[in-house]
């Protein structure tokens, strides 16, 4: 993902790329690219991002609307999970002949 | 944390290869050796375009036409995933390409050479798509996250380029004699400013070292020459052409092809802007950009337009 800082007169704005790669599966960040508008940053992103039909759909997203995690808070931010392993199936002591489960 | 532990943070990712993504802390020198990298690796997928867009038009049949235009257009995408990249260090677009239109930033010298005959475009692919592989395969793996997948996007597609380019010249190598000296000529012609692409000798190359501690580079640039000759010479045994080298010869102790002396000289004089067609391609790149000025205000007042529409659409 890419950040603006600052305002370019004559640039078009920057759009964030999610690719579909096949129905059923989640939409993916594919990159970034300029556009004017949505249904322009859609056709170039086809053009760009799926010349190899990697893609069976294209959400597109204004860079300037996505709020991201602070990479130097991560030890706190991620803390709470830290310390649950009892959240994890392999975390229980059970018997060998125990089966389907 | 002080600068000393985010320093400390960043070494220990690079030792245990975990990427550096653009929010995370990083050395200014390492952000500003990504830019100028990066950056002048996406300049050359568009400039690359010229050499080749050159004989589009030209194409002997519609199979190798539809083929060259898929390639060329592969380039402009190649361009785009990279200058996105450098986006995401903190330069913006407009920077980048003033950088390039101002001849202040640098594009790969081998795109100032001329494509005199059809045979170029296959010589092209085979060796210069040949030699950015041999390139990119390891920045697949760089150590800077958008950099690196957009490497690997950018590498996926780059294989039928050094494909298509062989079998040109293995169709011009069959032909008829006339076809073949064309084959022969192409490769002469570009065969050391292919073994050039890679750069200056390790000796001479300020930035080598340092670019391969923060695992920007993975190798140095001789040896990704001796890579590139060693599988490119045997090649071009299957096309039976000669490579004009004639210091060429297989040596049993290295386990490597020996190769004769690379004209320095040369090399260094189209970095400085002397090449056959440096000022037409710079030129030619100028004026795209320029006479494309009116689309770039016409398709921002059209998304202006439309958006005051839907907004009185809303309204009402
Ligand atoms: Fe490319
Ligand atoms: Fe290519």
């Amino acid at each position: 993902m890419s950040q603006q800082t600052a305002e370019h007169k004559s640039e078009w704005p920057l759009w964030e790329v999610f690719i579909r790669s096949k129905a059923g599966l989640d939409h993916k960040h594919a990159g970034s690219l300029h556009a004017a508008d949505a249904q322009m940053a859609i056709e170039n992103a086809r053009d760009v991002y799926t010349r190899r039909m990697e893609g069976v759909s294209i959400w597109v997203v204004e860079s300037k609307y996505i709020h991201t995690s602070d990479p130097d808070e991560s030890a706190s931010m991620y803390e709470p999970a830290n310390d649950k392993i009892y959240r994890h199936p392999t975390f229980y002591n059970l018997p060998d002949e125990l089966k389907h489960m | 944390m002080t600068v000393h532990s985010f320093e400390e943070h960043f070494e220990e990712k690079l030792d245990k290869d975990i990427a550096i993504e653009p929010r995370d802390w990083m050395p200014d020198t390492y952000r500003k050796t990504l830019i100028r990298q990066i950056s002048q690796h996406a300049h050359s997928e568009i400039v690359g375009m010229l050499p080749e867009g050159n004989w589009i038009t030209r194409a002997p049949s519609l199979r190798r036409k539809a083929v060259l235009l898929a390639k060329v257009q592969d380039e402009a995408g190649h361009g785009l995933y990279l200058y996105s990249a450098a986006e995401t260090l903190g330069v913006s677009r407009d920077e980048l390409y003033d950088q390039l239109h101002s001849g202040k930033a640098k594009y790969s010298s081998i795109f100032n050479y001329p494509t005199l005959t059809w045979a170029d475009m296959g010589a092209i692919g085979w060796l210069v798509d040949g030699a950015a592989i041999m390139n990119q395969v390891p920045l697949c793996r760089t150590s800077y996250g958008p950099y690196a997948r957009a490497m690997v996007r950018v590498c996926k597609e780059e294989s039928f380029h050094q494909r298509q380019g062989f079998e040109i010249m293995l169709t011009l190598s069959n032909g008829t004699e006339v076809q073949k000296k064309m084959a022969q000529d192409a490769l002469n012609r570009w065969w050391w400013p292919s073994i050039m692409m890679f750069g200056p000798p390790d000796a001479e190359s300020p930035n080598t070292e340092m670019s391969v501690r923060w695992k920007i580079k993975r190798f140095t640039n001789d040896e990704l020459r001796q890579k590139f000759i060693d599988v490119t010479v045997e090649q071009t045994k299957i096309l039976g052409l000669e490579v004009p080298d004639k210091d060429l010869k297989w040596n049993e102790e290295r386990g490597h092809y020996d190769f004769g002396a690379i004209d320095w000289a040369e090399f260094w004089n189209v970095v400085k802007g002397n090449g056959p067609c440096n000022k037409e391609r710079l030129e030619t790149r100028k004026k795209a950009w320029e006479e494309g000025e009116w689309v770039r205000e016409a398709a921002a007042a059209y998304a202006e337009k439309r958006k005051k529409k839907a907004g009185e659409q809303q309204a009402a």
